[in-house]
């Protein structure tokens, strides 16, 4: 199995760019590359119809090593060049990788549109709890409490939680793991890629470097097997009690249903548009 | 039902080679269909809706994408990610969507994009004077986006210039691969003129190099004299990398100085090397004139107003108007100026470009500036006043 994965990850990497990459020894983003490719290869899409599209950070260095079309934006505005590039030729398959601060605090806008309009994207989003390339400020997803280079003193916020958010928001998938439960990880992600609609995974990954090492969580095998111990399954953590769910998050599909997309509706607009041409 | 019958027969009629009354905004939204725009991404906002309105009625209707954003942020990344899928792609603001916009213009300008963006001038600075005219953002539209960079603006004064001029920022962004700003004012973009729209075989049409060698071969940042990369679209087989970091030639971020230098020097090379095919001016009355007026926008329509009064009354005047702002017609401006007893430079703006005809002067004659920012025009009157006061 393990010969299989990795001429799979090779046959997708590009080998002109000069490796190693920018991520640190025991980062996360290196699994969900490995688990992102697998689920590629399992889906069947050629490689010239698949478009990649980072913002910045850490995640947003992810597209370039992927031997597909890919775009490394600006930060927080991912999304809107995957719009762009979606509705310039809907056949393309668009997937956007994204970090936390990235698409939830300056990209926040441009996320809770995308579910509404629901597109046919496919939106990573990998949750470290911190701006790590910047050096471990608080994001919208660090835990009250908790450290971080702007908050000595604990952080004062209440956090986001991003796939509820982006249910709420419409998305026509949802769906949390994180780079420990790779199995899992690799369903979603196949999952997203082939559904129509805009189709969400969160990714909680380990930034040891970072938050791990403020909060003094240990090393980074010691903060996966952390995911490990708070990781509950959608349907165990139905039935859990607030008390019982304290330190603990859900793992899962969070929503998956399906409603029109933005570019199915659009055919309507262009059928009216023609039509009232024609009556002249 | 029959209203919108006539409307339609309207519309057809007017087409090609036939005068029609149009208005600044409409002229420049046919004039980018006319260019080839097949996409367009945008944000409500006067003075510019009528643009974003008129293209979610007739892009459908041709069966290209059209979509209001979020913001103009959003608004300008979809225009850039539709430009790199391979659509001519366009979006329309003012002022405050237009400091939005600055940073995926900048992105724009290092992945040479070809992308045009209007912004209609109100009052400013943030909210302002809505919607009065003003002429406040010429030196953001050179300067607004961070880090050193080259820009191309383009101004009307006319209706008939919003149609010729939208057609050739199309042109000009697709044959550069630079983001092209359309910098209209309200006065212009609401003005309703008499306009002789040219047979669509008249018109020149530019599109994008692209690459003709086999995907294995494209090294997307390399270029020939022109300095001019050719652009595959996205999904078109050449698989390659688009950053806004600073790249080699294959695309790939580079720190290296041996290769930050010759991108950058490439980027303005590209711009600078064509100089003379960018820098578009009318002369009126300048041959014989000793007094100059130097103006650009609604503001030249009140100046063409005051050579005719002031001929009358018996100044030798002349007026250079200027229809590229950046880079700016140095060229013709310092022509204009020589040998002349004084120039005069009228703007609905504390001075933004009579500095840059002060600076190319050089000595030539003396320069003085005509600002006024209440909100309303510059009249004849006043630019023939301001004269008698200087001269």
């Amino acid at each position: 199995m393990s010969m299989v994965h990795r001429s799979v990850v090779y046959d997708w990497l590009r080998h002109d760019k000069k490796f190693p990459h920018v991520w640190c020894p025991g980062c996360g983003l290196g699994i969900l590359l490995g688990s992102l490719v697998r689920s590629l290869e399992q889906s069947g899409f050629d490689k010239n119809q698949v478009v990649l599209v980072g913002g910045i950070g850490c995640s947003g260095r992810l597209p370039v090593y992927v031997d597909v079309n890919t775009v490394h934006t600006t930060h927080g505005r991912a999304l809107t060049f995957a719009t762009g590039i979606k509705l310039a030729k809907p056949d393309l398959k668009v997937i956007v990788v994204m970090g936390d601060g990235d698409a939830t605090a300056i990209g926040g806008n441009h996320l809770i549109h995308a579910a509404r309009r629901n597109l046919d994207l496919t939106a990573i989003i990998v949750n470290n709890l911190n701006y790590g390339m910047t050096g471990g400020q608080y994001s919208p997803t660090t835990p009250l409490g908790s450290k971080a280079t702007t908050a000595p003193y604990g952080h004062l916020e209440a956090a986001f939680d991003i796939s509820a958010l982006t249910v709420t928001a419409g998305a026509s998938f949802v769906a949390r793991s994180t780079v420990y439960h790779v199995t899992q990880l690799d369903q979603m992600l196949l999952t997203a890629l082939e559904r129509k609609g805009f189709n969400v995974v969160e990714v909680l990954s380990p930034c040891h470097t970072n938050y791990g090492r403020q909060n003094r969580l240990g090393s980074q095998i010691d903060m996966l097997k952390g995911f490990k111990k708070q990781a509950v399954r959608m349907e165990r953590w139905d039935k859990m009690t607030p008390e019982q769910r304290e330190g603990r998050f859900s793992i899962g599909v969070l929503a998956e249903h399906t409603r029109p997309t933005f570019w199915e509706n659009y055919q309507g607009a262009i059928k009216k548009a023609r039509a009232a041409k024609g009556e002249g | 039902m029959a209203v919108a019958k006539s409307r339609a027969k309207s519309r057809s009629r007017g087409v090609k080679g036939q005068a029609r009354l149009l208005q600044g905004n409409e002229a420049a939204s046919l004039g980018a269909l006319a260019a080839g725009c097949d996409f367009f991404a945008g944000y409500p906002i006067t003075p510019a809706s009528e643009i974003t309105e008129s293209m979610s009625r007739e892009l459908p209707a041709r069966g290209y994408p059209f979509i209001q954003m979020e913001d103009e942020i959003a608004s300008i990344g979809a225009c850039v990610g539709a430009s790199l899928a391979g659509r001519k792609a366009m979006t329309a603001t003012s002022g405050p969507g237009f400091s939005l916009m600055q940073e995926n213009l900048g992105y724009a300008c290092i992945v040479e994009a070809p992308v045009v963006v209007v912004n209609v001038m109100r009052g400013g600075p943030s909210t302002g004077l809505p919607t009065n005219v003003a002429q406040g953002d010429v030196q953001q539209a050179r300067w607004g986006t961070h880090g050193d960079h080259p820009a191309i603006v383009f101004c009307p004064s006319s209706v008939s210039e919003c149609f010729e001029l939208m057609v050739k920022a199309f042109n000009t962004a697709e044959r550069f691969r630079n983001p092209v700003i359309f910098l209209a004012d309200e006065m212009v973009a609401h003005l309703r003129e008499k306009v002789v729209l040219p047979a669509e075989g008249d018109l020149e049409v530019i599109d994008r190099r692209r690459p003709t060698v086999p995907p294995d071969w494209y090294v997307p940042y390399k270029t020939d004299g022109s300095l001019i990369p050719r652009l595959a679209d996205l999904g078109q087989g050449y698989r390659y990398h688009v950053t806004g970091l600073v790249h080699d030639e294959r695309g790939f971020p580079t720190r290296r100085a041996d290769e930050v230098e010759p991108f950058y020097a490439r980027l303005f090379g590209k711009i600078s090397r064509h100089f003379d095919d960018l820098m578009l001016t009318k002369s009126f009355s300048l041959d014989d004139a000793d007094l100059v007026l130097i103006s650009y926008g609604c503001t030249a329509r009140a100046c063409q107003a005051a050579v005719r009064l002031g001929r009358e009354r018996g100044l030798k005047l002349g007026l250079l108007q200027l229809l590229t702002l950046w880079p700016f017609p140095r060229a013709a401006v310092e022509e204009a100026l020589t040998g002349k007893r004084m120039a005069l430079v009228p703007e609905l703006n504390m001075g933004q470009v009579s500095r840059e005809v002060k600076r190319v002067n050089d000595g030539r004659t003396q320069v003085f500036r005509h600002s006024k920012m209440d909100g309303s025009m510059i009249t004849p009157e006043e630019i023939l006043q301001r004269l008698k006061e200087v001269v």
